[in-house]
């Protein structure tokens, strides 16, 4: 059966994940936007991440996604966000010479990879996956032991290292407070202190003829409520002026003293001031 | 890579998954009845009781209802993101279910197997690297929307969730100590004589916070508060895309309790009175036990969410990096002295304890001294700062023309004040300009026409 065969299994996995991280390397250089690159190094790094749990190391398979896909590119995400959403990149080039610097770099990078793979293919006696892991009782075990004896410096300067950058970017982005900190009870009275009307402003007077946002809304006693119509209105004077009829017949009708219906209608012998009509 | 998998056949693998993927449905769906119905009860109100017994349909027919609604995109996503954003989400979901064991050795038509799809000696990273991957689902949602709701809400999810993955892993570092493994069902074996809950509470403590942050949940829901980011993320999302985020959550939600019984409350092991009976720790049974352990979690989710309110965003971050991440240090640094206090010194657990009695004694009294003096202190910079704020603003103070200092009222000095100090300013005194002085100043005639144009 040939999904029980390893090695068969073995190279399916890698050749796709092969061209999987092939895929998002080249992806990386060709997308416009940055948010996309950072999507194709993600899937480099994922692919990558497979490729170490299928050679056995299952541990530096979950650390390179936790770390780089999980957190690291999520910080370049975060950043790319924060930028902005819709920032199209310059393609202008502001460092002089990063063309050529950029070549060295990887031509150097290149020489060291193939430096330390040809003296790991060479120098170095082969004890097998199991002999390795077998040593210290485990891949974890192993990894930790060496990190711990023999490259414990090498750790230490890098965490140092780390430090500083951390502390760098604190400085960087630390900012001199002028004033003691305001606490949440301080701004809170300060907006209801203030004088300043807390909630909400009463919107405009809602009529069955009127609604635009020059009728003022009335209080419970009939005044006008000026708070209600917007700033630059009231400033204009452009207040429409409250039919006060409409508003005696209102309170005539909620007391009891007038009924609904034109017939009983309190003022109706006198027709040509009819309350109710836009005077 | 057939160790990974317990040697199981093909179609038993097979049908592990499925039992999983569709047990996740179907918890999904019953962990948002159950979540209705609580929270109904804790409101004064009935809940959803209509379709089915008990309402129990309800959430079915709430999916029906989601998949056949009309798919609304909005014209500025990035469609490509836009589409795959709910795919990864619910995927990693899903996904990190493999590796939670839900019950000892099983016999499965004929077939001896655990019951637990896959397990390595690192699962418990496992699923922390599967978390990790599913927040891409949550900040490119709030990216390709193209909409400003979702972006806040994917910026604070991502800020969220890699400042509480911080604190979560930092939990798991106790239980590995004590278990000596990072396999799921080692560390369930590790715990057969005691739960990690009882001699690692603080871990569990620190985990129960961070799994609230982590699968956005109330009182951390942060990236989607309605009042603040209407839906966040997926506020522009409709349809089964949508659907998609909300099983996603849910199935999160359960994850992450599953990971909580199976590290810190001995995984499917029966609990104390049940463990008397022989036949509790084997066959079929422990499934009831790990379920019940993880509706344990789950109620106390729904818990939160009916009883507090939401935090404050800014509130939320500092709780996280001072508080939750200092505390896990520092409870990390105790656990590994006490191991190695008794790996290397002859000593008693009693004395142990003594002595870490003796220094917590000695800690808490010397953190309440300092607490004391740096409140003191504070107060003293608080009434520096106010004193220094009363003071009158000054505009050339030290000889030069200086802004206000904020908290300061800029007092308008006028240029025959100005001139008077740039005179008296030649010999380098800074004298400060009262309103008062600058009528008694002598007046420079080469200014006058230039004082008519500021008038």
């Amino acid at each position: 059966m040939t999904s029980t065969d390893p090695s068969a299994a073995e190279a399916v996995v890698f050749w796709v994940c092969a061209f999987l991280s092939v895929v998002g390397g080249i992806g990386l250089i060709l997308s416009r936007r940055a948010v996309h690159s950072a999507l194709w190094v993600a899937l480099t790094m994922i692919s990558l991440a497979v490729l170490y749990i299928a050679n056995a190391a299952p541990f530096l398979g979950m650390v390179q996604i936790i770390v780089y896909t999980g957190a690291v590119m999520m910080l370049f995400l975060f950043v790319l966000m924060v930028v902005g959403v819709d920032s199209s990149d310059s393609l202008v080039e502001t460092l002089r010479g990063q063309r050529v610097a950029g070549i060295l770099l990887a031509v150097g990078f290149g020489l060291l990879l193939a430096i330390g793979l040809g003296s790991a293919l060479n120098g170095v006696p082969v004890v097998g996956l199991d002999g390795a892991n077998g040593e210290y009782g485990g891949n974890v075990e192993g990894l930790a032991r060496l990190l711990f004896s023999e490259y414990v410096l090498a750790f230490e300067i890098v965490a140092g290292l780390l430090v500083v950058a951390a502390l760098g970017a604190l400085v960087l982005a630390h900012r001199e407070r002028w004033q003691p900190r305001r606490t949440q009870r301080e701004i809170s009275q300060e907006r209801t202190r203030g004088g300043i009307h807390p909630a909400p402003l009463p919107p405009p007077g809602v009529y069955a003829r009127h609604n635009a946002v020059d009728t003022p809304a009335l209080l419970p006693d009939g005044s006008v409520a000026d708070i209600s119509v917007p700033g630059p209105l009231r400033a204009r004077g452009d207040l429409r002026p409250v039919d006060t009829a409409a508003v005696a017949e209102t309170a005539a009708l909620t007391s009891g003293e007038a009924t609904y219906g034109p017939a009983k209608r309190p003022v109706a012998d006198d027709p040509g001031t009819s309350p109710g009509e836009p005077s | 890579m057939s160790e990974y998998t317990f040697n199981d056949p093909w179609w038993l693998i097979i049908l592990k998954v499925l039992a999983i993927f569709v047990g996740l449905v179907l918890m999904t769906l019953f962990t948002i009845w159950w979540e209705r119905r609580v929270v109904s009860r804790m409101q004064n109100r009935i809940g959803p009781n209509r379709v089915g017994p008990f309402g129990l349909l309800q959430s079915l027919m709430d999916g029906f209802k989601l998949g056949l609604k009309e798919e609304i995109i909005p014209k500025t996503a990035h469609l490509a993101v836009y589409w795959i954003a709910p795919v990864i989400s619910a995927t990693m979901a899903f996904l990190a279910f493999a590796v939670i064991p839900f019950g000892p050795m099983v016999s499965i038509f004929g077939v001896e197997t655990p019951l637990q799809l896959t397990d390595f000696p690192v699962s418990v990273l496992y699923v922390l690297a599967i978390a990790s991957i599913g927040v891409y689902g949550i900040v490119l949602a709030g990216w390709s929307s193209g909409s400003t709701y979702p972006l806040l809400g994917g910026l604070r999810s991502s800020a969220q969730m890699i400042s509480y993955e911080l604190a979560m892993s930092m939990s798991f570092v106790a239980v590995f100590l004590y278990a000596g493994t990072m396999s799921t069902s080692g560390i369930v074996a590790a715990q057969e004589p005691i739960w990690y809950a009882v001699i690692l509470l603080p871990s569990l403590l620190i985990y129960a916070t961070a799994m609230v942050g982590e699968t956005n949940r109330a009182p951390f829901d942060l990236p989607e508060a309605e009042g603040e980011l209407v839906g966040g993320f997926h506020t522009e999302y409709s349809s089964l895309k949508f659907a998609l985020f909300f099983l996603a959550e849910y199935i999160n939600m359960v994850t992450v309790s599953a990971l909580a019984t199976t590290l810190f409350l001995g995984g499917w092991i029966a609990p104390w009175p049940l463990s008397l009976w022989d036949g509790a720790n084997v066959g079929w049974w422990p499934l009831l036990w790990w379920f019940v352990k993880v509706q344990l979690f789950i109620f106390a989710f729904i818990w939160l969410r009916g009883t507090l309110p939401r935090l404050r965003y800014d509130q939320f971050m500092r709780f996280g990096w001072k508080v939750l991440i200092p505390a896990s240090l520092l409870w990390i640094v105790i656990v590994a002295a006490a191991r190695v206090v008794r790996n290397e010194f002859s000593v008693t657990t009693q004395e142990l304890l003594l002595l870490g009695g003796g220094l917590l004694v000695v800690i808490i009294v010397g953190s309440w001294v300092l607490q004391v003096r740096s409140e003191r202190r504070e107060r003293a910079q608080v009434e520096a700062a106010k004193a220094e704020m009363d003071k009158p603003f000054d505009p050339y103070a030290g000889g030069y023309p200086v802004p206000p200092l904020p908290g300061q009222e800029f007092t308008y000095t006028s240029r025959r004040a100005k001139a008077a100090v740039v005179e008296g300013t030649a010999t380098r005194t800074a004298t400060a300009v009262l309103p008062g002085e600058s009528a008694d100043a002598p007046v420079p005639s080469t200014s006058d026409p230039e004082e008519g144009t500021h008038a």
